[in-house]
């Protein structure tokens, strides 16, 4: 076999490393995921495309001469009203109902966001320069963008920081509530729906502060969102809901498989293996359950 | 039951005239009947089974490339024609294209009920929203590693063989025609005969509680994995016919299209009312001729309108034109209703 990895052992290190700090990214992502999962029941297939649309956020001001750097403060703002406004229209409407029909109804949300950014911002991938310069280990064989660390630097700070936000602030409270449960949340005073059109928001904003990083550090298009959506979504189910650590362990897993996928399959096969990864992860774990004659739920 | 006999007959004659009464509509007709197969594939698995699909796209274009292939490979060969301009240099006569292309729908047909048979056991152990990630996953799998394997084209398409040239110049439409609707007739009377017996009532029976199906003695899994080969090989011969059709597959836009055909039909048998055996035909019917009679106003923005479709029509319409209509005139639908009691529930609202 005349794989490269094989033939240069220190392309490990690399795919590693990249594996790593890609990871925290989705984690970042998942994060938002497991969270509006958690509290609304709701999973969100337009994940991908918010992702998407706070990366061209950071990349516009990229265009305007703002560093785009900026994007992460800016873009999590925006997005959290794009996540509200989303709510408002759509989600509020499907909140209580059945499973499919959350997914159904996210399903064309993204396929309207994916046109919608087609015609703004036009076909082409895209990055915004950042400039951060590279940081070269073991003799220049491993390159590590600085924009990477600095990627995987703030999404840890934002995690921490809404973390932090959801255990002592009150509406991270009120969150927490609804979650374990709505109705004695809303008997106990809780406005639910300001609830959960808080934490949609919140999770547009996560999505938000990504994307800007994304855009930062990878490339950005505007049919690139539903890989993030079955990246998250595989996050979650991997680490399970309200578990933080796991899903940070499980994101960087994710990222280092599809660095281990891209050097090894090609780079052509490299969302196919994303998603065939879902596939046997959901096969995996229904085998074993059915060992206890139980089933995904 | 004289009315219905009259009703067939009616649809049939339709069929059977349409493409000589409106020739220019022939490519459209051929998909709506195309849309129509889809849609009612759909509904066994996705309205009467309860098990929501986005993966029946995989089945589809399974048999797009496999009916291509076949007929391809069966005279000359497949690496040399998928490189390029292998269809110029390379003729099917008229016997050999014919040939090829029922051989091909055969295999089109069979190989994906195989496989949905091989999957079925492990992927149908999923249920709800899992199932749905799942076959979502599968289908967009199928597309991204189909665009990488070089003997079927890869990322530049295939190019199905040209129809040789007999007859008039209508000739391969009215054969692409005759081929969708044969396929539809077949599989709605196929359908309509499933649907008749026990079979039936156990797929409902899984949908409304599959734990209860399971406790009262029926081997759920059994029944769930024929669902879907029977959805898996209606699929699979409107995937054949769609590619003669289109005379060109690509790997995500036309074969693998989650993004279209893969949401249409779910939406389409949403639209019609799930669950009914004339639901789908009525919701795809009337979502082609929304979708060709207004795409070209909102040129460009199709997909803009279809997001919104999607959103409007899951929102507003769960239940479908045949659940409005079985809401408004109950008796059609031979459930038997009593007078005060209506009156009743009129007076509670």
């Amino acid at each position: 076999m005349d794989f490269l990895i094989f033939q240069v052992p220190i392309l490990t290190v690399q795919a590693v490393l990249d594996g790593l700090l890609l990871g925290i990214l989705f984690a970042l992502i998942a994060y938002g995921m497991a969270l509006q999962w958690g509290v609304m029941n709701i999973i969100n297939i337009a994940q991908g495309d918010l992702v998407i649309l706070g990366g061209y956020i950071a990349y516009f001001m990229y265009l305007y001469g703002i560093h785009p750097a900026w994007g992460v403060i800016v873009s999590p703002i925006i997005m959290y009203f794009v996540g509200v406004i989303i709510y408002k229209l759509v989600i509020n409407k499907v909140v209580d109902r059945d499973l499919f029909i959350s997914i159904l109804a996210t399903f064309g949300i993204s396929i309207l966001f994916m046109q919608l950014m087609n015609f703004a911002f036009g076909a082409d991938v895209v990055l915004a320069n950042s400039g951060y310069g590279t940081t070269m280990l073991f003799d220049n064989s491993v390159t590590l963008p600085n924009s990477k660390i600095f990627s995987a630097f703030i999404s840890i700070v934002f995690a921490i920081g809404l973390v932090i936000y959801m255990k002592k602030s009150k509406l991270g409270r009120a969150i927490r509530a609804t979650a374990q449960n709505a109705r004695a949340a809303k008997i106990l005073g809780v406005d639910t729906e300001k609830v959960y059109a808080a934490t949609f928001g919140i999770n547009a904003a996560l999505c938000g502060v990504a994307g800007a990083l994304i855009s930062i550090t990878f490339t950005i298009h505007p049919y690139m969102g539903l890989p993030y959506t079955i990246r998250s979504f595989m996050i979650v189910i991997v680490a399970g809901l309200g578990n933080l650590p796991g899903v940070a362990m499980s994101g960087m897993g994710l990222g280092v498989f599809e660095e281990f996928a891209d050097y090894i399959l090609g780079t052509e096969f490299r969302i196919g293996s994303v998603f065939l990864l879902l596939v046997l992860i959901l096969v995996y774990r229904r085998f074993k359950l059915s060992k206890k004659r139980e089933y995904l739920k | 039951m004289n009315k219905n006999i009259i009703l067939y007959a009616a649809i049939l004659i339709f069929g059977i005239a349409a493409p000589f009464v409106f020739p220019a509509f022939k490519v459209q007709l051929s998909i709506l009947c195309i849309l129509i197969i889809l849609a009612i594939t759909w509904n066994v698995q996705g309205g009467e089974m309860g098990y929501n699909t986005f993966g029946n796209i995989l089945f589809y274009g399974l048999g797009m490339y496999l009916c291509a292939s076949v007929q391809v490979g069966m005279f000359f060969p497949l690496a040399e024609w998928t490189e390029g301009g292998g269809e110029k240099t390379f003729v099917h006569t008229p016997a050999q294209f014919f040939q090829g292309f029922a051989v091909g729908l055969a295999v089109a047909a069979v190989v994906p009920a195989i496989v949905a048979g091989l999957i079925g056991y492990s992927i149908l152990g999923l249920r709800g929203h899992y199932f749905a990630i799942c076959t979502l996953g599968l289908g967009v799998a199928a597309g991204e590693i189909s665009g990488g394997i070089e003997i079927i084209g890869a990322g530049q398409g295939f190019t199905t063989p040209p129809f040789p040239k007999v007859g008039s110049l209508e000739a391969r439409g009215e054969f692409f025609y005759f081929c969708s609707f044969v396929v539809l007739v077949f599989t709605f009377l196929a359908v309509k005969a499933i649907y008749s017996t026990r079979f039936k009532l156990v797929l409902n029976a899984i949908r409304d509680n599959e734990d209860k199906a399971e406790a009262m003695g029926i081997q759920t899994m059994k029944y769930k994995i024929i669902g879907w080969m029977i959805s898996a090989f209606f699929c699979g011969l409107a995937g054949g016919i769609m590619g003669g059709l289109v005379g060109y597959i690509d790997s995500t836009d036309v074969a693998f299209d989650g993004r279209e055909m893969g949401v249409f039909m779910v939406l389409m048998a949403i639209l019609g009312g799930k669950g009914t055996l004339w639901g789908p035909v009525i919701g795809a019917t009337v979502f082609h001729i929304f979708k060709e009679g207004f795409w070209t106003f909102f040129l460009g923005w199709q997909y803009v309108a279809l997001g919104v479709l999607i959103v409007v029509i899951v929102i507003y319409f769960p239940e479908g034109i045949m659940g409005w209509l079985r809401e408004k005139y109950p008796e059609r639908f031979g459930e038997v209703v009593d007078e005060a009691d209506r009156k009743a529930q009129v007076e509670l609202k």
